[in-house]
């Protein structure tokens, strides 16, 4: 039980980081940036490069694929988004799924198709002392995926409640129009927002790497969407939402995985095939109970 | 200081002003009045630069500003406490102010600001960790004008600042309307409160569906039937 716990926060942790730039970037634009799994898998892939072409320490590995991430999403933004910033908001959706599509393709060309080894950085070797003690295999790599996630979250908190910057984003989040006339310069604050929800996307891009050992250009897809279900779980626009919403699916997709259904005397049916449509069953159930999320307000629309 | 000369301004098909022309000197508290969806908003819009002109200009202190963005606009010196105060509900007040000062470079600059807004509204100095959304609505208007202050702006656009409040609320707005303009800030005032408007006011100019039917001082506009009969309640 507490194993299934320390897998379930792993896999939120991960949720996690790509959730909030979901959340972040509807919140300014009120638009879905579906292109934002495939910043992730373009994070790991630096990272990738950063650890196994220039041997970088992984710290340093994180931080490049963060800027490297930072600097994806801004020009997605200027080149893809800014120029429909007036145009209705279906063909920004639609411009999101191609930006998507096209990364994905570039992916492809670039490295192949198939999986490629991400090195551990850190040997996931079960830590002793839990072992012996608890029965619980939790890896050195775990914790320190963990610490750094809880170290992004809380410095992301700390932007946003407290630098000029971060409180500029909450403004536009709230009435972009009241926050021009406050001289906010809006653009730069949804680039910047951008910039800092495509950063903690490709550090998540790194942990999944390291922690599943594998990378591919179409890695973005699935993590990208239970990060979505998670943000709308939360309530999007909510940045702690995004958090809390990444925390429990990765719980319930942890539960449900570990569950054996028996079909018949002979055959039976392993929760972890069923892992995926469980994404897609608390979304549906979110959007009918309860569609602006946990911790979402209601939402006027605006016009 | 602003010159609107020969101004329209379309939202898609809909044409919201006509040929619009207006002045306003340094110093003064200009008022326009007019009944809903005359075109008072979208008047104060077009000089923030939220909406452009598909004809005519926009001149401030000489320069046009038909290609200047909303922020640079308010670097310039126009501020705008929009219709419906639009604060920053999840923001607490003294945020909020913060936003106001955005373009104010230096610590001790935003200090002395809001010290000033602290000193005009009482209120919010005491209210200033929470959030302006749970804030009265006379609060919240208290807020979204102090907030607008904070850039210090040369001009202040006012968009209905009385509308929906209490009537002692009204009467403490308009003072601070008054001394507002005492420290040296020039006002364009837009009102359906056309008593206190021109009472308040130096001249003013009565828009009608989205056109300009008359401009002269406020103390002519308030002796003359057809503001009386339509604006006056009289
Ligand atoms: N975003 C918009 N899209 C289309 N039409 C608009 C828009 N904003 C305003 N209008 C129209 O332009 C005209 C002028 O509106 P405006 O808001 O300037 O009026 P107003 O004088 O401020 O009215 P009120 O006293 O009700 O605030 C109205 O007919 C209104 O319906
Ligand atoms: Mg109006």
């Amino acid at each position: 039980m507490l194993q299934q716990l320390v897998n379930a926060i792993s896999l939120g942790a991960v949720y996690a980081l790509i959730a909030l730039g979901y959340t972040m970037v509807y919140g300014v634009l009120r638009l879905i940036n579906f292109a934002h799994g495939e910043v992730f898998m373009v994070g790991a892939f630096v990272g990738l490069a950063a650890l196994s072409v220039f041997h970088l320490p992984f710290a340093a590995a994180v931080l490049v694929a963060m800027l490297g991430a930072a600097l994806l999403g801004m020009v997605i933004e200027r080149g893809a988004y800014r120029p429909l910033r007036n145009a209705p908001r279906l063909a920004a959706l639609i411009t999101a799924i191609g930006v998507s599509l096209l990364l994905q393709n570039i992916g492809m060309l670039t490295v192949g198709a198939a999986p490629n080894p991400y090195p551990p950085a850190i040997e996931p070797t079960p830590i002793p002392w839990l072992k012996e003690h608890a029965r619980l295999v939790v890896t050195e790599q775990q914790l320190v995926i963990l610490a750094a996630t809880a170290a992004i979250l809380i410095g992301l908190s700390l932007i946003v409640s407290r630098t000029k910057i971060g409180k500029a984003m909450r403004a536009v989040s709230e009435d972009r129009q009241a926050a021009q006339l406050m001289g906010i310069n809006t653009d730069r604050v949804i680039s910047f927002t951008f910039c800092l929800g495509s950063a903690i996307a490709g550090a998540g891009g790194v942990f999944y790497g390291v922690y599943y050992g594998t990378a591919d250009p179409l890695m973005g897809f699935m993590p990208g969407i239970k990060a979505f279900v998670a943000a709308v779980l939360g309530g999007i626009g909510s940045i702690p939402g995004a958090m809390l919403g990444a925390l429990l699916m990765g719980l319930v997709e942890t539960g449900v995985s570990s569950v054996t259904i028996p079909l018949s005397s002979t055959e039976t049916l392993s929760g972890s095939t069923l892992r995926d449509a469980v994404a897609f069953t608390v979304l549906i159930l979110v959007l009918l109970v309860r569609p602006a999320g946990l911790l979402g307000r209601p939402t006027r629309e605006k016009v | 200081m602003l010159v609107l000369r020969k101004v329209d301004v379309h939202y898609g098909p809909i044409q919201a002003l006509h040929d619009v022309s207006l002045e306003i000197a340094e110093g003064e508290i200009v008022t326009l009045i007019g009944a809903n969806g005359a075109g008072k908003s979208t008047t104060l819009r077009l000089v923030s630069g939220l909406v452009r002109s598909t004809s005519g200009e926009v001149l401030f202190e000489n320069a046009s500003l038909a290609k200047v963005a909303p922020h640079d606009i308010v670097a310039r010196g126009i501020g705008q406490v929009p219709e419906g105060r639009r604060v920053f509900a999840g923001l607490t007040v003294l945020e909020n102010l913060e936003m106001g000062a955005y373009l104010v470079r230096g610590r001790q600059r935003v200090r002395e600001a809001l010290e000033e807004v602290f000193e005009l509204f009482p209120r919010l100095r005491e209210r200033r960790t929470q959030r302006a959304g749970t804030l009265s609505g006379g609060e919240q208007q208290m807020l979204a004008i102090g907030r607008t202050l904070m850039s210090r702006p040369k001009l202040l656009l006012l968009d209905e600042p009385s509308l929906g409040l209490a009537p002692t609320l009204v009467q403490t707005i308009f003072g601070v309307i008054a001394d507002i303009q005492r420290r040296g800030v020039t006002i364009l005032l837009v009102e359906q409160n056309a008593h206190m408007a021109l009472r308040v006011a130096d001249r003013g100019y009565v828009l009608e569906t989205g056109r300009i039917v008359l401009a002269d001082t406020a103390a002519n506009l308030e002796a003359s039937p057809e503001v009386r009969a339509a604006y006056l309640g009289e």
